[in-house]
């Protein structure tokens, strides 16, 4: 080693490596930004286009319920409101499960999505496979009842994760009441 | 020795997984599926050979009693820019492997490696030890995905050759990592001897 | 209430060796014996707590310098230079605590649990009574760390202990040593996945 270990080579050392590398990362942190935010929007576009009938445009809003943020979208086709979509997350296995839920106009449960979850490989992730989502598609909760078997619904739990499968009916059934709550009259936008 | 020497060594001589015994954590966790494991191994390797070819470059330069220190912010900056690059081109992989990429930092094999090869060896040398330790780790990740994900869903590399059926569950959840790895160093120590 | 539910969790349902990999490195290196393994654990326990506080709050001034790109850097840096510092201290506080801990302090450097935790509290949601998932606060956060750090000594100390009666027995040739230390934690781990669900 060349460099002699003394104070002024040791500072002078470690704040040349810093400052090279904090621009170096702040320099990628900018190029990267934009691809990340993209790449973002474009997964909540791609979930928006499974959970609700074809739309043309879509509006966000973020609306207050029973204490708690959704992240809502209304999506329009001309000036008519094909549908609407809610953001909403229960505590799952292994953490959140957060789900894009879909409604059509009449409020009834068009389709759903998982947008962000971390169950068990093999068991709970499979609540991402259309076997267990196909059970969601055109469910009107009003007439029928959005809950596991095991609690007396009418969904089928995946096997061995009734935990995972409560996690999801719970977020369905949360995004529902936000719809009839907003459906109910007052759309905070 | 030459070139290929050095890349050979790191795959079988030196594999960091079956002989070092290093990097346990990604090793175990991340195994789950074939390609859960070769994302993890490829995401290391880009790591490792940027580190240790960026640190045979400026070991000269670097006063002995702040080597460690230099050496991580160096290993850090990398990892966190695989960490942007890959959530924005790889959301998918980046979101499967999550914790794991912003702790390849703590990865023992690249700390390692810095110390033990790069710091004393030119810039081509570090680049191939990098490969080769790389391609070892790679390889021993992928075949423990493969069998976890073969014995535990009955599929390889996402395609179903089992009966859903008849897959042992258990190998995909944090018990099955453990056997997995223990019979497969038996066996390398078997077929190495 | 909240905070029994935090604590089980991470104990024994999340445990962090057993069931999400974190700091495999220490647990089969320095768990041939009982009494290392105690003081790996000790050393682990207040490594664990203390960064991760600090750590902690250092994330809210990257969030409000909108540096959060930096995160990995100056948490890495952050736990090695607090692990000189309680070395230091220790020494001369505290020798004889010194001398059952000392010989783990640099390990732990490099021990992913550290660095996986501190990164978790800040970026994992969680919730335990089924409402909105949220980011731990200071206190939760708090208590999270050293439970998980509990969890960590108890699997370190159990599996200690099995591997103190393996050694005494005889095992094929292929498998003594690694090998058969990693099937007792598979067993070890088989064991802590009775506890899943229990709370989540």
């Amino acid at each position: 080693m060349a460099v002699r270990s003394n104070f002024k080579n040791m500072t002078l050392c470690l704040m040349v490596i810093g400052l090279v590398c904090s621009a170096l990362l702040a320099f990628v942190n900018q190029l990267t930004q934009e691809p990340i935010a993209a790449a973002q929007e474009k997964k909540t576009l791609d979930a928006l286009k499974k959970v609700m009938p074809d739309f043309e445009q879509v509006s966000e809003s973020e609306i207050e319920y029973e204490g708690q943020n959704y992240h809502c979208y209304k999506a329009l086709s001309d000036t008519t409101v094909v549908g609407y979509a809610v953001v909403s997350s229960a505590m799952g296995f292994g953490g959140p499960l957060e789900l894009m839920v879909g409604f059509d106009a009449q409020g009834v449960v068009w389709n759903t999505s998982v947008l962000a979850m971390n169950e068990t490989p093999g068991l709970g992730a499979k609540c991402t496979e259309t076997d267990f989502q196909s059970q969601f598609e055109k469910f009107d909760p009003a007439i029928r009842s959005l809950a596991v078997t095991k609690d007396g619904g009418e969904i089928d739990a995946i096997t061995a994760s009734t935990i995972t499968s409560r996690a999801y009916v719970q977020a369905v059934s949360n995004a529902y009441k936000l719809i009839q709550h907003i459906k109910g009259g007052q759309c905070h936008e | 020795m030459n070139k290929f020497q050095i890349i050979l060594k790191g795959i079988f001589k030196e594999n960091p997984t079956f002989v070092l015994l290093l990097g346990m954590c990604p090793t175990l966790a991340t195994t789950t599926s074939a390609i859960n494991g070769m994302s993890m191994g490829l995401a290391t390797m880009a790591v490792l050979i940027l580190s240790n070819i960026t640190i045979s470059a400026i070991a000269r330069f670097i006063p002995d009693k702040v080597r460690i220190p230099s050496y991580i912010v160096v290993i850090a900056t990398f990892v966190t820019l695989l960490q942007l690059l890959m959530q924005a081109y790889v959301p998918a992989i980046y979101e499967t492997l999550g914790l794991f990429i912003p702790l390849i930092v703590v990865n023992c094999i690249i700390l390692g490696r810095a110390e033990a090869f790069a710091n004393k060896n030119g810039i081509l040398d570090s680049a191939c030890d990098g490969l080769g330790i790389g391609l070892g780790f790679t390889l021993a990740l992928t075949l423990l995905g493969v069998v976890r994900e073969l014995l535990g869903s009955g599929c390889l590399f996402g395609f179903r050759l089992i009966p859903a059926d008849y897959s042992i569950l258990a190998f995909v959840l944090a018990p099955g990592a453990f056997i997995v790895l223990a019979y497969l160093l038996v066996l390398f120590k078997k077929i190495s001897k | 209430m909240e905070f029994i539910f935090i604590i089980i969790s991470a104990i024994f349902v999340n445990n962090i060796l057993l069931s999400q990999f974190l700091g495999i490195c220490p647990f089969l290196g320095v768990s041939n014996k009982l009494s290392t393994a105690v003081g790996m654990s000790g050393a682990v326990c207040f490594v664990i707590t203390l960064a991760t506080v600090v750590t902690f709050l250092l994330n809210k001034l990257l969030i409000l310098f909108q540096i959060t790109y930096l995160q990995t850097i100056v948490f890495i840096l952050v736990i090695a230079a607090l692990v000189q510092m309680v070395e230091i201290v220790l020494k001369k506080i505290s020798p004889s605590l010194y001398r059952a801990l000392g010989i783990f302090l640099p390990l732990i450097t490099t021990n992913c649990a550290v660095l996986g935790v501190a990164l978790n509290v800040v970026t994992k949601e969680f919730s335990f009574f089924g409402g909105q998932p949220h980011l731990f606060n200071l206190a939760e956060a708090t208590v999270y760390a050293f439970a998980t750090s509990l969890g960590y000594g108890l699997a370190m100390i159990l599996f200690a202990g099995l591997r103190e009666h393996l050694s005494m027995n005889q095992i094929p040739a292929a498998f003594r040593g690694v090998p058969i230390a990693l099937i007792t934690a598979g067993l070890l781990a088989l064991a802590f996945m009775g506890f899943s669900g229990m709370v989540y």
